[in-house]
């Protein structure tokens, strides 16, 4: 180091050393479960690290990681969707309905749940920021109404508590191909849905970190007030989170009924949550203003490993939840001594 | 050095429900001057300073601008027009880091249509550089707000205020959480904010914050103003009656008295 450098150096920071460059990043703690857990099951299994074990547990961390990713923004925007889960049935149901019983073609269809999809979004917004009810009540409100919806139309229209035959339907193979189809790749058969999640990992960190309603997202979870003083549009943020999460659940909704090419009527119900504890797995804080998507990213990962994990061990699935209860417990817990210790260090 | 007043405030008036926040006040603040507004906890002066920045609407009486009476829309347009505010209880983002704060609202972007970017690099070097610039030295503008000092963090609000083109700077107790030392490190920031020529407008409730620096008292009481005085006018110790009301404040000295 030349002199001049030395001299340029404030002698009050004690060179933040790489180490802890790192350890402030709020994905820590679910980096350190993502190894424990796969560590875990690779020794309970070897199939679990075969090319076609990593397929297997890709598969459903791929289109929670969308969701994950999507509730990681609004959850560090400061808000809660409960409707997140059963908004991916209803987007499903909807494009199997139009396509089998209305002759759209499966391009149109899914292009009328997304606008369906954009509509509740944009609703559980403005609600919000009209009302200032708490999020997790308001988006309750239409969990429920969609819930209701989801199997009293579908039960109208088909007499039955499901819809199918998706497959039949025009153009369905071109969407099934961008959507749903599977890439066999050194003997494992891996889901072009992952992709997808990558990319909206990718597209979700950019703007996070280097847009500006990135940084308007930090700051209305952060003191929602002070932002909205030097002039930051909370309103228009917060309703665009809504409805980015709305079009996420849309995502993996459409992946979902391509794949097989029928819907539930109760699709999606009870994961709400899930997406949640993978994005506080991730880091984010349930007070809002923290969190990243890379880690809720991860959060998914460690579920779909658990989910799978669980199988290839041999062992009874009811074991799942234990597990993530205690995964959940772990990571927060890592999370909040790393980021208290952090700060003290940087006084 | 006093000029045309650049914001100026007559017989305004605001109400919460039944509560009569604020009656009848009326002040201003000239370029390069310091307006102080002094007042006892829950005398109005927050509401008066939320007033001249555009958070609330006055339900009677004038706001002036360069002499033109004008209606806010809302504190951005008073941000557009060059009135910065720095609030006491809200003045920045704790978890965000020093310059993602000091560029908060006003990110510099770079880049065309969907790849319109924040110029991260470029709001780091600038935080720094205007930080230094005004004699703020701040260890690593990466640090997040909420592990600043009180004062380190009213100062880099000034100075992001200054930053920003303001013409005039509203300060909503900057120094009442502070200790000595600190207190004076935010009063030198006003002192330079004023040399820079804009106008401020410094809320307090210590008189001796307010003296050394202010051009112009305004003392408020129970909503409503006791008076206004220039600077030389009045001295301190009359300020510290004047806020307290001063009767009252008689009684309190002949009531601790007995008890010696
Ligand atoms: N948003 C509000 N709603 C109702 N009452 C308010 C509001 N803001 C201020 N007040 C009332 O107005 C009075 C003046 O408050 P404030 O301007 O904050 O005083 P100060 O800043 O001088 O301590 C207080 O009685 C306070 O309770
Ligand atoms: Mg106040």
């Amino acid at each position: 180091m030349t002199t001049a450098e030395a001299a340029r150096r404030d002698e009050r920071v004690a060179r933040v050393s790489p180490v802890r460059r790192v350890l402030v990043r709020p994905e820590l703690g679910s980096v350190v479960g993502a190894i424990v857990v796969f560590a875990f099951f690779a020794a309970q299994s070897p199939v679990f690290w075969s090319v076609s074990g990593v397929s297997n547990w890709l598969d459903p961390a791929s289109t929670l990681g969308i969701m994950a990713v999507a509730i990681a923004l609004l959850m560090i925007g400061g808000e809660f969707d409960l409707s997140a889960g059963v908004l991916t049935g209803s987007t499903g149901l909807i494009l199997v309905t139009l396509a089998t019983r209305y002759g759209l073609d499966v391009w149109s269809a899914m292009a009328a749940g997304l606008v369906f999809a954009l509509a509740v979004g944009f609703l559980n917004g403005l609600l919000v920021v009209r009302t200032r009810l708490p999020s997790f009540i308001v988006t309750l409100g239409t969990f429920l109404m969609l819930q209701g919806l989801n199997l009293g139309v579908t039960k109208l229209l088909t007499g039955t508590v499901q819809v199918g035959g998706l497959r039949q339907a025009p153009g369905y193979e071109g969407a099934r191909q961008v959507f749903a189809a599977s890439v066999p790749l050194a003997g494992g058969d891996f889901r072009v849905a992952i992709v997808w999640w990558l990319a909206v990992t990718a597209l979700a960190t950019w703007v996070l970190m280097r847009t500006r309603a990135g940084n308007w997202i930090f700051a209305v979870g952060g003191n929602e007030q002070a932002a909205r003083a030097v002039g930051v549009p909370a309103a228009r943020v917060k309703v665009g989170l809504f409805m980015t999460t709305a079009a996420a659940a849309w995502l993996v909704g459409t992946i979902t009924a391509l794949r097989f090419s029928s819907v539930q009527a109760n699709a999606g119900i009870g994961q709400e949550f899930t997406f949640i504890i993978a994005a506080v797995i991730g880091g984010c804080l349930l007070t809002g203003g923290y969190g990243s998507a890379i880690g809720a990213s991860i959060g998914a990962l460690i579920f779909g490993m658990a989910d799978k994990g669980i199988v290839f061990a041999g062992w009874d699935a009811d074991w799942f939840t234990f597990f993530l209860g205690a995964m959940l417990l772990l990571a927060t817990l890592t999370n909040s001594l790393v980021r208290r210790y952090a700060e003290e260090v940087r006084r | 050095m006093s000029g045309a007043p650049l914001l100026a405030v007559r017989q305004v008036e605001k109400r919460f429900g039944s509560v009569l926040a604020l009656r009848g006040v009326s002040t201003s603040v000239a370029a390069g001057e310091v307006t102080c507004v002094l007042g006892d906890n829950g005398a109005g002066k927050s509401t008066l300073i939320k007033i001249l920045a555009g958070v609330h609407r006055p339900d009677a009486g004038e706001y002036l601008l360069d002499g033109e009476p004008v209606r806010l829309s809302g504190p951005r347009e008073a941000l557009d027009r060059g009135i910065a505010t720095v609030y006491q209880d809200l003045a920045m983002i704790p978890l965000m880091s020093v310059w993602r704060n000091f560029f908060l609202g006003s990110e510099p972007v770079r880049g065309r249509g969907p790849f319109r970017r924040f110029d991260v690099a470029a709001a780091r070097r600038t935080a720094r550089a205007e930080l230094a610039a005004m004699g703020i030295d701040i260890r690593d503008p990466d640090q997040p707000v909420g592990t600043l000092s009180g004062g380190e963090r009213q100062s880099v609000a000034i100075a992001r205020a200054v930053y920003f083109g303001a013409r005039v700077l509203i300060l909503d107790e900057p120094t009442s959480a502070l200790g000595v030392k600190q207190a004076g490190v935010v009063l030198r920031y006003i002192a330079r904010a004023r040399d820079r020529g804009l106008g401020v407008v410094f809320i307090t409730h210590n008189p001796h914050h307010a003296h050394p620096v202010g051009d112009r008292f305004l003392v408020l009481n129970r909503g409503a103003a006791v008076g206004e005085y220039a600077k030389g006018e009045v001295t301190r110790e009359e300020l510290t009656t004047l806020m307290a009301g001063g009767a009252e404040l008689d009684a309190l000295a002949r009531e601790l008295a007995r008890g010696e």
